[in-house]
């Protein structure tokens, strides 16, 4: 290393909406008014993951791992860390437990990750090619153009079992080699940056912290299959991700590594971004197809797969963001290495967005296979406030619930197809027994008949028609043969719907139903068993407990609370509107939701 | 070509590739059940009813949007299947109306047929209509949202099929909706009025301007003398609102049925189809020979005529000045006619039997329209409309007499005449005629066969005697741009045009294929209704405009000459160029 110290600052969106940019330019200015800028290297990365736990701040080489550190703490890790050597203590992750976890080796959040799609997030510089050229980055092009057949790099995708990581998990190399088999006087590659499931970000924290990987591996692509020309697809609600891409094509395209004549070679490929109004649907990839056409985003029938009749009726390679990031490290490293991540089906690893009630959210990415027990305890630290699992949700609004009774399956597509899941984009999100299950259910209900494009019938009136009837359900107005009515319609969903986002739209309802029929049953007899269901719920006062202190009266937002002070506050059922807030305000646990 | 085979059902079938499993099934006697398909159209595979499974995949296929593979193997029907289907069917259902009594298309609507062979009983789904305003804005059809089942196909129609852009899917998810883009008034859309739409809406969500209680009105007004007139294509359509086949010419009891009905005189669009040739013919010879503005255009299709005058304007002077026939026939009905008869013009009334939707806009659409003092066409009533109007009278349409003819002295027709109706037919006629005004001799085989049948665009090259005159023929609005495109690439090179005269209609097969006859027509029956017509065409004694006694004797008594001041008065228009998009603030 030439410096002395390596200061890296995550610019994810996490960290940069919590003020890494201010975090950042202060290190900028600092080190310059230290006169250290030949000492220390401040290098700008994309996302490390931990969100939970940002901004986040790196020193190497002694791994040093800082987290939510503000502006002001800037001037003191410079002086005790930078200067002295002396680690700022209060800035270490976990700095209450006696042990201190000060680098990242240490952090139980990181233990049991294994990083193929995220390797240069965190590290590198997204803006900067030549950090990823440092990083063994354009290596696998440089193989590929120089010593490798399209036929040798099929086989290695063969070798390596990767799947596509959309959701679908259908086997990359069949993709391409379709494409490839397909005569054709002009084919195209096509990167789906349109992430949509609700908590899910690994595609833009990966577009952000290295994106040169996705435009590396689509060029391999474009290569071995006979494509000049390439698209990504991403949503406009993803500016950073466009500004690092957008960059990033810039840069290699000055570089010689995309346009015309890649490396000297007869070779040549472009990328270009097309940006998406964020309908969830145009994730579908013939809606998706439909968009950069320009036309309206809405799904055809498969057959044709765009492998064979894509993009202006031309044979297409579609894979999405992280599909494309495995691609350069198994031209490098090999198939059979790939190949021997993972479980017997489901190759490699898959990078997961942990959210709901769990510690440590943020990005993870583990070997295929891991448990959800190894997840959610080991990675994730487990159910904040001691509360117990009820359930994790994979596969966003496509997916189903995972019970406890499943945590210690190890996680690949076919073991969560077994239980009513999908594997899904990612999205991996926990419930603890504060939430209600047919809520959930609803939520994300309400979302695919919110995204549901309308073309089709079953879509559009089955999603509604079993929203309304969950909907029912949630305020005790359910009869119990409803529920063969939304099984009913979940079948004809699933058998009918044109594309993905109908086929799989009431997963939840489905898969929720299954594993807590008991809950639903609750429901019909009027009761919410987590207390969330507004019209099955009451909040009163209890007498015993109340002392009179008018916080509850003062925080209401409709005045529904009365009382005078130091008496026992009553609340107006008629006025009240369920929303908590007279819960958070008293000091003596004096209201009772019932 | 190489055979694809399959198993439906278990049973072996052959079929050609790129042929859909609904072809396929039809094959061995399986009907599958459908409601977005539509032969026209590309699969859009909407409604999710028509769906089957394959052998060996728990998944299910939409038969209409699936092409065959070899050695498929193709379930058409199981229970389960059929459980699918009628759930989709009643969530369909759940958000349709259901107010099939008082629905222009009760008796005729898929989905009520649909409801019916699935034997669907009760609706177990919550049901929940979104009311929604219709789009009244046109004078020729009427958009019902509140009835729409999404299916697609008007946008399609529209869109592919006629090139028009009017009809769009707005908004998304439950709340989708059909309507012009930008969410204008049809009227102020890029509407062409053609009523493809109509013809195809599976449903009552897009239907004909309804225009009878008008008509009986005028039929119940006292000294008036109300004449009609038919169209060429509705002799070979109506017939098929009361049992018949497509294409059976029922012309003797179509002029039965409107006497029985009240009309005081029943005249033929035929004739004056003759009297266009004689105009039109006139004007192509005289730009033809004497130098003019080439190629020439006919005109007589108002929804081509729309379609110019808002998107390919840098053709208003290639148009044809003639007014369509039926435009003529108004004029002479309420000029000629009374002069003759000893009537009021202004008690005279001219009510139009027309295969289109777009007539109904044509009869007020400028100045020209009114050029007897009065409106000259004062209502049009689409076959569709005729034939319930039959109906409500109770006539038994079937049993009428085949032989009755249309009233002197605007009803006798040739061939060529009634040829109008099909692609092609106009070119034809007024080739006949143009051969014997340059030459001044008649023809020995009237046929021009090179401009006849369901290719969108058909050439000719046509040898008058040494003369050569290219000709082009295109219908399906989607097929003109191309043609234009030509012209004005030639026009731009200063090169020759590559044709002379181009007859433009904008229903697929012509008229027969209009938006205002009986709907769901596909090939096979435009097939059959243009055999009708020719078969009408060569059962004429006399095949050529110039020589039907009765146009003769209008010119002699009343015309002039073709072209001469009277003529001009009465038979002739003009175009002005017209915005496609008119948006309100």
């Amino acid at each position: 290393m030439a410096f002395k110290n390596y200061i890296l600052v995550c610019a994810g969106t996490g960290c940069e909406s919590d003020g890494a940019l201010e975090i950042n330019e202060e290190f900028k200015k600092q080190l310059k008014t230290l006169n250290l800028e030949d000492d220390a290297q401040l290098v700008t990365t994309g996302c490390f993951g931990f969100c939970a736990q940002g901004p986040i701040v790196k020193i190497l080489p002694d791994e040093t791992f800082y987290v939510m550190v503000k502006p002001e703490d800037v001037k003191e890790i410079i002086e005790e860390h930078i200067i002295k050597g002396r680690p700022v203590e209060r800035l270490l992750y976990d700095k209450e437990q006696a042990h201190q976890k000060a680098s990242v080796e240490e952090i139980d959040f990181y233990q049991k990750q294994f990083r193929i799609v995220l390797r240069n997030c965190g590290l590198i510089n997204p803006a900067s090619i030549d950090e990823y050229i440092a990083r063994e980055g354009y290596g696998a092009l440089e193989k590929v153009l120089f010593e490798m057949t399209p036929d040798d790099v099929l086989s290695e995708l063969e070798k390596s079992g990767l799947r596509g990581r959309g959701g679908a998990g259908f086997p990359t190399f069949r993709k391409w080699m379709f494409s490839k088999g397909v005569e054709s006087d002009q084919k195209y590659i096509v990167c789906n940056a349109d992430e949509g499931d609700p908590g899910a970000y690994m595609d833009r924290s990966t577009l952000e912290g290295d994106p040169h990987s996705v435009l590396e591996a689509m060029t391999i692509a474009g290569h071995t299959i006979g494509a000049n020309e390439g698209y990504i697809y991403i949503r406009a609600e993803y500016p950073l991700a466009i500004e690092r891409l957008e960059k990033a094509i810039a840069q290699a395209t000055e570089y010689g590594l995309l346009g015309e004549n890649i490396l000297g070679t007869d070779f040549s490929f472009t990328i270009e971004l097309r940006l998406g109004a964020g309908a969830f649907v145009c994730g579908e990839e013939t809606a998706l197809l439909a968009s950069i056409e320009g036309n309206r985003g809405m799904p055809t029938t498969r057959p044709p797969f765009p492998a064979v009749k894509g993009l202006w009726g031309k044979p297409t390679v579609i894979n999405n963001v992280e599909t494309w990031a495995n691609i350069p490290v198994i031209i490098l490293k090999g198939g059979e290495w790939f190949g021997n991540i993972g479980t017997e089906t489901s190759k490699g690893t898959k990078v997961f967005a942990l959210t709901g009630k769990i510690k440590n959210s943020g990005l993870i990415e583990v070997p295929m296979g891991t448990t959800l027990r190894e997840i959610i305890y080991d990675i994730g630290g487990g159910i904040p406030g001691g509360k117990a699992f009820k359930a994790a949700q994979t596969g966003g609004p496509s997916g189903g619930v995972i019970t406890a009774d499943f945590l210690d399956t190890p996680i690949d597509y076919e073991t969560l197809a077994a239980l009513g899941s999908i594997m899904g984009s990612g999205g991996l999100i926990v419930m603890d027994e504060d939430d209600c299950i047919v809520d959930v259910a609803k939520f994300y209900l309400d979302f695919t008949v919110d995204e549901s494009c309308g073309k089709c019938s079953p879509c559009r009136i089955g999603g509604r028609t079993l929203y309304n009837l969950v909907d029912n359900v949630t305020k005790g107005l359910a009869k119990e043969e409803d529920f063969d009515k939304m099984l009913e319609i979940a079948k004809a969903m699933q058998k009918a719907s044109l594309c993905g986002l109908g086929q799989t739209a009431s997963n939840p309802v489905v898969s929720t139903l299954k594993y807590f029929k008991d809950e639903y049953m609750a429901h019909l007899e009027g009761r919410c068993p987590a207390g969330k269901c507004k019209d099955l719920i009451k909040y009163t006062i209890l007498e015993d407990k109340c002392i009179g202190c008018t916080a509850c009266a003062r925080k209401c937002p409709v005045n529904a609370i009365t009382g005078v002070v130091k008496g026992v506050h009553v609340i107006d059922q008629e006025k009240c509107i369920k929303c908590g807030q007279c819960v958070a305000a008293c000091k003596f646990n004096a209201v009772l939701v019932s | 070509m190489e055979m694809i085979d399959l198993f439906i059902n278990g049973i072996a079938v052959s079929v050609e590739p790129g042929t859909n499993i609904v072809k396929a099934a039809k094959k061995v006697n399986v009907n599958i059940p459908t409601l977005c398909y539509h032969q026209d159209l590309d699969a859009w595979a909407a409604c999710g009813i028509c769906i089957v499974k394959q052998e060996g995949s728990p998944k299910m296929l939409r038969a209409c949007a699936t092409e065959v593979t070899p050695g498929m193997k193709i379930i058409t029907h199981d229970p389960e299947i059929i459980k699918v289907r009628r759930t989709v069917l009643e969530l369909i259902l759940s958000t349709h109306p259901n107010e099939c009594l008082t629905c222009p298309r009760s008796g005729n609507c898929e989905l009520q047929k649909m409801a019916a062979d699935l034997g669907i009983r009760e609706i177990k789904f919550a049901k929940r209509v979104k009311r929604l305003p219709k789009d009244e804005s046109t004078p020729s059809i009427v958009l019902d949202p509140t009835k729409c089942i999404q299916c697609g196909r008007c946008a399609l129609v529209c869109q592919n099929m006629q090139g028009a852009w009017a009809l769009e899917f707005l908004n998304r998810g439950e709340n989708t909706r059909i309507a012009p883009a930008a969410d204008v008034d049809l009227i102020d859309s890029p509407c062409i009025k053609c009523g493809q739409c109509s013809a195809h809406c599976p449903v009552g969500a897009i239907y004909e301007k309804d225009d009878i209680a008008k008509v009986w009105d005028m039929l119940e007004e006292e000294d008036t003398h109300v004449t009609v007139q038919i169209a060429p294509a509705t002799r070979v359509a109506i017939g098929e609102a009361f049992g018949f086949e497509p294409g059976d010419i029922k012309t003797g009891q179509m002029y039965a049925a409107l006497r029985r009905l009240g009309f005081d005189a029943v005249f033929d669009t035929n004739f004056s189809a003759d009297l266009t040739i004689m105009e039109e013919g006139s004007e192509f010879v005289k730009r033809f020979t004497e130098g003019g503005t080439l190629p020439l255009i006919t005109s007589c299709c108002p929804s081509w005529t729309d379609y110019m005058e808002k998107n390919a304007n840098d053709f208003i002077d290639n148009f044809s000045t003639a007014k369509s026939p039926m435009m003529m026939m108004g004029s002479m009905a309420k000029t000629y006619y009374p002069k003759q008869m000893g009537l009021d013009p202004k008690k005279v009334r001219n009510i139009a039997i027309m295969p289109c939707t777009s007539k109904k806009y044509e009869i007020t659409r400028d100045e020209n329209m009114f050029s007897t003092d009065q409106q000259d066409v004062d209502a049009v009533l689409t076959t569709r409309e005729l034939a319930r109007m039959i109906k409500a009278a109770g006539i038994d349409f079937a049993n009428l007499p085949e032989d009755e003819k249309a009233d002197s002295i605007l009803g006798e027709y040739t061939g060529a005449g009634t040829i109008f109706g099909v692609t092609g037919g106009v070119m034809e006629a007024a080739l006949r005629s143009a051969y014997f005004l340059i030459t001044k001799e008649d023809l020995e085989d009237v046929n021009f066969t090179a401009v006849r049948g369901l290719k969108g665009i058909k050439e000719a090259e046509i040898d008058i005697k040494g003369i050569k005159v290219r000709v082009a023929v295109a219908h399906q609005t989607s097929c003109i741009e191309q043609v234009l495109n030509k012209v004005r690439e030639a026009r731009k090179a200063g090169e020759e045009t590559p044709w002379h005269f181009i007859e433009v209609m904008a229903c697929r097969g012509g008229c027969i294929g209009g938006g205002g006859q009986p709907v769901l027509a596909t090939d096979e029956i435009r097939a059959k209704r243009t055999a009708g017509i020719y078969s009408d065409d060569e059962k004429s004694v006399i095949r050529c405009s110039h020589n039907n006694p009765e146009i003769q004797k209008i010119y002699k008594d009343f015309l002039g000459e073709p072209l001469g001041h009277n003529a001009h008065k009465y038979l002739h228009t003009s175009y002005q160029k017209r915005i496609a998009y008119t948006l309100n603030d």
